[in-house]
């Protein structure tokens, strides 16, 4: 039990100090990059990704900083991306809006709604025909929901039996447009459970919960194959892009924000573990990560940009082979 | 000597591939059906099973993204299209996601994906069942376009697109799968952005693409009976453009027509005039003629249509005027005509 709480709360406590260093950075105007925070969403992430193997896969949307740190913990490269510089994998090619790092299961980001959702299908695919046991979870809001290619998919996925965990994470905002101007039904868990298909839905920002409940999601698929829905409520604190609170705007109330906040979900885990008493734990665990995020942006600051040439590099594969 | 069609070429080319690598599957709207994509696919499901040929639900869109997917995963997938006008459904993943997977994953994932679509023309296709749309892929970076014209290269250049590590489109003309010519039964590759000299001559330049070809080419055999010599150059792959063997054709000649098969305004047939007025201007002795479809719709009735695609004589009245010949008498020549080979319905 402490154990998963405390890792828990590595991973929680990662992304948030990560995302209030770039809060406090992004002025210095050196991360040339539209940032769609994550912040609220961690325990969702966390929850999920901490019931995934290393070598499980995801696919997220351009709001996937919490998604990325919680697969990858790779505060290197994440830092090196936002910087733009030649030390990141993709050398300031994609930064906020298409991280990625294979490697560690974090097999990209797409900025166009639900694009990356048949992707995902195809890459579990792929997985069932090699039966390298591989999960896919893929990442997407509620708006991904209004478009064709979620239901496409969905219904590709259910027909194929197709592993695959569709984590819808609503915070009930496209942009600034609440659901109420976009949706022509109530209940969504209620149309997707009309396919053949597994649906659990919560609305707890306890990452221990959503762990056990994909837990349960994973189990119900090796027992019936069939893909599984899994709709997660969370409250976007800041703007849609950028750095910024935008309660004065008046699209939304800052109330909600309030009543939100109270169950924070780095709070929460953090408190847990004061209750049980790891506060001495805790505390090196949070000052372990300072450090680590204070040397990945150290890094990340020292480090050059990439070459000129980097610009016609990777469009093809054997580039040099092509005329 | 063995002689097959364009059709048949198309399918011991997968049969061959499939056998070779078993990540490599075909999938598809009608792919595994009785008809198989004219012909085409027919087959491969008895021979490789449906975990290997499959149909789809009508999501193109969605169909071309799972293709995305299982390639970054290590397969070697096939997706068929037996319209262009159909793959327009999928231009998002074409555009923003395929062409670009690579570049934004900094070069850690490749995307070995072969998309096929087919030309439609009949009769009465009419303008949802008819179009080329080779620039439009074409003009998107990362992306490689390959256009088929004779049995062997739509061996050779479909091998080659299943062997490639890059998305691959192929766009192949329904009337090019009638075409019988000497396919070598081995597996082979033709190099994707090789450019290929159909017909050799001297004093003028014909560029053309997939279907177009057959009718330079008879062009070609008709004015050589008035002494005319017409170099026929197919491109043979769009994107990338290798244009070294077009250059060297219209600096020999002096005198180009590019005869597309598709929409002439910012079509390819810009793109390549463009690259030889770069490479061979104060060579050229009189300005490039483009020929293409009439800027409209495909219309659907048979008059009309007839209007709307160029032919081989399009361009033997183009070729006359443009070296100041009188047009000669074409009575008694025998153009290429579908009226007895296509009997409908497509």
């Amino acid at each position: 039990m402490s154990n998963l709480s405390m890792d828990i709360y590595r991973k929680l406590y990662l992304i948030r100090k990560s995302e209030e260093e770039i809060r406090r950075l992004y002025p210095e105007n050196e991360m040339k990059t539209p940032m769609h925070m994550s912040m609220g969403e961690e325990a969702i992430v966390v929850g999920v990704c901490h019931a995934l193997s290393h070598d499980d896969q995801v696919f997220g949307t351009y709001r996937s900083h919490a998604l990325y740190l919680a697969k990858t913990e790779n505060t290197d490269n994440f830092f090196a991306e936002m910087c733009g510089k030649v030390s990141s994998m993709q050398k300031g090619k994609s930064g906020s809006m298409h991280l990625c790092d294979p490697n560690r299961g974090f097999m990209g980001a797409s900025a166009i709604v639900a694009s990356h959702i048949s992707v995902a299908v195809g890459a579990a695919f792929a997985n069932l025909r090699l039966k390298n046991k591989k999960m896919v979870a893929v990442f997407f809001g509620d708006g991904a929901i209004e478009e064709g290619t979620f239901w496409e998919s969905l219904n590709l996925a259910c027909l194929m039996k197709i592993p695959v965990l569709f984590v819808c994470e609503d915070n009930g905002l496209a942009v600034h447009t609440s659901e109420s101007e976009r949706h022509g039904y109530d209940s969504i868990t209620d149309i997707v459970g009309k396919f053949k298909c597994n649906v659990l839905k919560e609305e707890s920002t306890d990452a221990e919960t959503i762990y056990k409940l994909v837990l349960k999601a994973i189990k119900l698929n090796e027992e019936n194959q069939m893909p599984c829905f899994l709709h997660l409520k969370y409250y976007r604190y800041l703007e849609h892009v950028g750095i910024n609170e935008d309660f004065n705007i008046g699209y939304r109330s800052k109330n909600e924000y309030i009543d939100w906040a109270k169950r924070d979900p780095i709070k929460l885990q953090k408190s847990k573990l004061l209750a049980l008493g790891y506060g001495k734990e805790l505390e090196i665990i949070e000052l372990q990560i300072d450090k680590k995020i204070e040397k990945s942006i150290f890094l990340a600051k020292k480090a050059p940009f990439a070459d000129e040439s980097e610009l016609y590099k990777d469009i093809f594969s054997d580039n040099e082979a092509v005329i | 000597m063995r002689n097959i069609t364009y059709c048949e070429a198309l399918n011991e080319a997968m049969l061959q591939e499939m056998e070779r690598d078993s990540n490599i599957f075909v999938y598809g709207i009608g792919v595994p059906d009785h008809v198989g994509v004219f012909g085409s696919t027919v087959g491969l499901l008895k021979k490789f099973g449906k975990e290997r040929c499959f149909d789809t639900p009508i999501s193109e869109d969605a169909m071309t993204g799972f293709g995305l997917g299982a390639a970054i995963n290590k397969m070697r997938p096939i997706h068929v299209h037996i319209r262009v006008d159909f793959l327009l459904l999928a231009i998002n993943q074409l555009a923003n996601m395929i062409s670009c997977y690579r570049y934004g994953t900094g070069g850690t994932l490749k995307v070995p994906l072969v998309i096929r679509a087919v030309v439609g023309r009949g009769w009465g296709q009419s303008f949802q069942h008819s179009k080329s749309m080779f620039s439009t892929f074409a003009h998107i970076p990362g992306l490689k376009v390959v256009l088929p014209t004779t049995p062997k290269d739509a061996k050779g250049l479909l091998i080659a697109a299943i062997r490639d590590d890059n998305p691959v489109i192929l766009i192949e003309h329904r009337w090019l799968y009638w075409q019988v010519g000497d396919v070598p039964e081995e597996p082979y590759s033709i190099p994707i952005g090789e450019a290929n000299i159909l017909k050799k001559g001297k004093d003028i330049t014909i560029v053309a693409t997939s279907w177009m070809n057959v009718e330079a080419v008879k062009a070609a055999d008709v004015l050589e009976k008035i002494g005319i010599s017409v170099e026929v150059v197919d491109p043979r792959t769009i994107a990338p453009l290798n244009d070294e063997i077009i250059i060297k054709s219209v600096k020999k000649t002096g005198h180009c027509i590019i005869a597309d098969n598709d929409w002439v305004d910012f079509g390819v047939s810009a793109e390549i005039a463009t690259k030889i007025y770069e490479k061979c201007f104060g060579v050229l002795k009189s300005p490039i003629e483009r020929i293409g479809f009439a800027h409209t719709p495909c219309p659907t009735a048979r008059h009309l249509e007839n209007c709307f695609y160029p032919n081989a004589v399009t361009i033997i009245r183009s070729v006359e005027k443009k070296l100041g010949l009188e047009p000669m008498d074409l009575t008694g020549e025998s153009f290429y005509s579908h009226e007895n080979r296509f009997k409908g319905p497509f």
